[in-house]
């Protein structure tokens, strides 16, 4: 019996106008990923640094949160600032999950048959990027539900944020489903923020510790600040 | 010494295949892996049976022929080739799962040989110079710096195997077209068609149902070359680079 060495040929790459190039290539896809997460990455630092004024009292924080409703005035009309950048961090979501799952089920399309012998694959940060994707993806619903709209929230006094602050880290659901959403952020930017390096062309060989390095500083102190807040909370700290 | 093998049978592209185990005796730790299937192959024969299909040509280390996932890992449990491996690195008595390479973009021909034309057709679209051929130049006319040199050599290793599409966990082509990509941009023959090249050769790799690169690392773990991970980085920047500056 002859051995088949072809099996059928595949299409060809169809041309492209230059933005159809871009987006419909892995390679463009992964670079809106990596600057859509640099985006988000660095609205987290900024949230993380204004969570921390929770740290010094009522006063300070809701004065915080009001001037967040008014940041830019009075160049600005009042909210049009909070809105601009409720705008570029909706637009950062939206592009980062569509390109996400694209990039995902096309990843899973071309390892359609596994192999029958297997054994553990990279580290858990980078095993778990698609679902823990997912759970801050639900998370950001939930915490916007909790703290922005204040619809499930136990105190949901408007102007009050200190307050429904430490309403919500009262509970036991709020505690566990904060914590665990804190924990998947601290392992999705430990890839992340490597990973996009990587995909925006930083990476080198020379320069692969620091950008590790520098990855886990992140996630560490990103999470940290985070989950200060409801440990701060649940010990009394804050009240 | 004896071993059990559990090896990957599928007689056409298109019907199912299964593990099915065997037993091979007297083999010599100084084998090497592919003379190991030799021996279970000239066992087979002579029992009336069909010998189990795999790809081999050099059997050195140069060729990239072999294709054999030996117990989860593309080429074994050492950084060579399948051809390369010897029976030393495993014990006796021991049962050592043996598959062909898993991606879409590497169908399954027959047993352990997959075709890996995809890789060709990459490299046609790009991965090539452009040059008066005839008589050969002059060694001298074109000076490479010794830098960009071991650059272009570090890339100009790989051998197309494909192990790097075999261990990533999506069949990513990446680290085999960031090769070839390094290999000719590195050098001032492949200069001129630097933008169109990454262009052209990622444009294929795509078309090809590669999947997309998630860093897992996996591929530069797997490459009997030793083809770096960051030159997947180096990739990336050459093809932001090309969509900035090309306008086709």
């Amino acid at each position: 019996m002859a051995l088949a060495t072809r099996t059928a040929p595949r299409p060809s790459p169809t041309p492209r106008t230059p933005v159809g190039r871009f987006w419909g290539s892995t390679l463009g896809m992964k670079a809106v990923m990596a600057v859509s997460g640099l985006i988000m990455l660095g609205y987290l630092v900024v949230h993380m640094l204004g969570n921390l004024k929770i740290f010094f009292g009522p006063d300070e924080f809701n004065a915080y949160g009001r001037w967040l409703r008014h940041m830019g005035e009075p160049f600005l009309h009042s909210h049009w600032g909070l809105w601009g950048a409720r705008i570029v961090l909706l637009a950062a979501v939206l592009a980062h999950a569509v390109s996400a799952y694209r990039l995902s089920r096309r990843d899973l399309r071309a390892r359609p048959v596994g192999y029958a012998h297997r054994r553990r694959r990279a580290s858990y940060a980078t095993r778990t990027m698609r679902w823990g994707g997912v759970i801050l993806g639900l998370f950001i619903v939930w915490h916007l539900l909790d703290l922005t709209t204040l619809t499930v929230n136990e105190n949901a006094q408007e102007g009050r944020p200190y307050e429904n602050v430490v309403a919500t880290f009262s509970t036991w659901y709020g505690n566990t489903v904060y914590l665990t959403a804190m924990l998947a952020l601290g392992l999705h930017i430990r890839h992340g923020f490597w990973s996009a390096a990587q995909t925006l062309g930083a990476g080198t060989v020379r320069r692969d510790r620091t950008l590790k390095a520098l990855a886990n500083l992140l996630a560490l102190v990103i999470t940290a600040g985070f989950v200060s807040v409801p440990l701060a909370v649940m010990t009394g700290l804050v009240n | 010494m004896k071993l059990n093998l559990r090896v990957w049978r599928q007689q056409h592209p298109e019907t199912p295949g299964a593990m099915v185990t065997y037993e091979v005796d007297g083999i010599s730790r100084d084998m090497s892996f592919l003379e190991m299937l030799d021996t279970l192959n000239e066992d087979l024969i002579l029992r009336g049976e069909e010998p189990v299909a795999f790809d081999h040509d050099c059997r050195e280390g140069i060729c990239g022929a072999c294709s054999l996932v030996i117990n989860g890992d593309a080429h074994g449990p050492e950084r060579t080739t399948a051809c390369q491996l010897h029976m030393r690195s495993f014990r006796d008595g021991d049962t050592i799962d043996v598959e062909p390479w898993r991606a879409a973009a590497f169908p399954v021909v027959r047993d352990l040989v997959v075709d890996r034309s995809a890789f060709d057709r990459i490299i046609q679209a790009g991965g090539y110079v452009t040059v008066a051929t005839g008589s050969a130049p002059e060694a001298h006319a074109t000076a490479v710096p010794k830098a960009d040199a071991d650059r272009a050599f570090e890339h100009a290793e790989c051998i197309g195997c494909g192990a790097c599409v075999a261990a990533c966990p999506n069949g990513s082509a990446m680290l085999f077209t960031s090769a070839k990509v390094n290999h000719l941009g590195a050098l001032p023959q492949g200069s001129p068609e630097r933008e169109t090249r990454v262009l052209d050769m990622v444009a294929q790799m795509d078309a090809e149902g590669f999947g997309g690169c998630t860093l897992t690392g996996e591929c530069a773990t797997a490459c009997p070359k030793g083809i770096p991970l960051p030159s997947i980085a180096a990739m990336n920047k050459e093809w932001l680079r090309a969509n900035r500056t090309v306008r086709r």
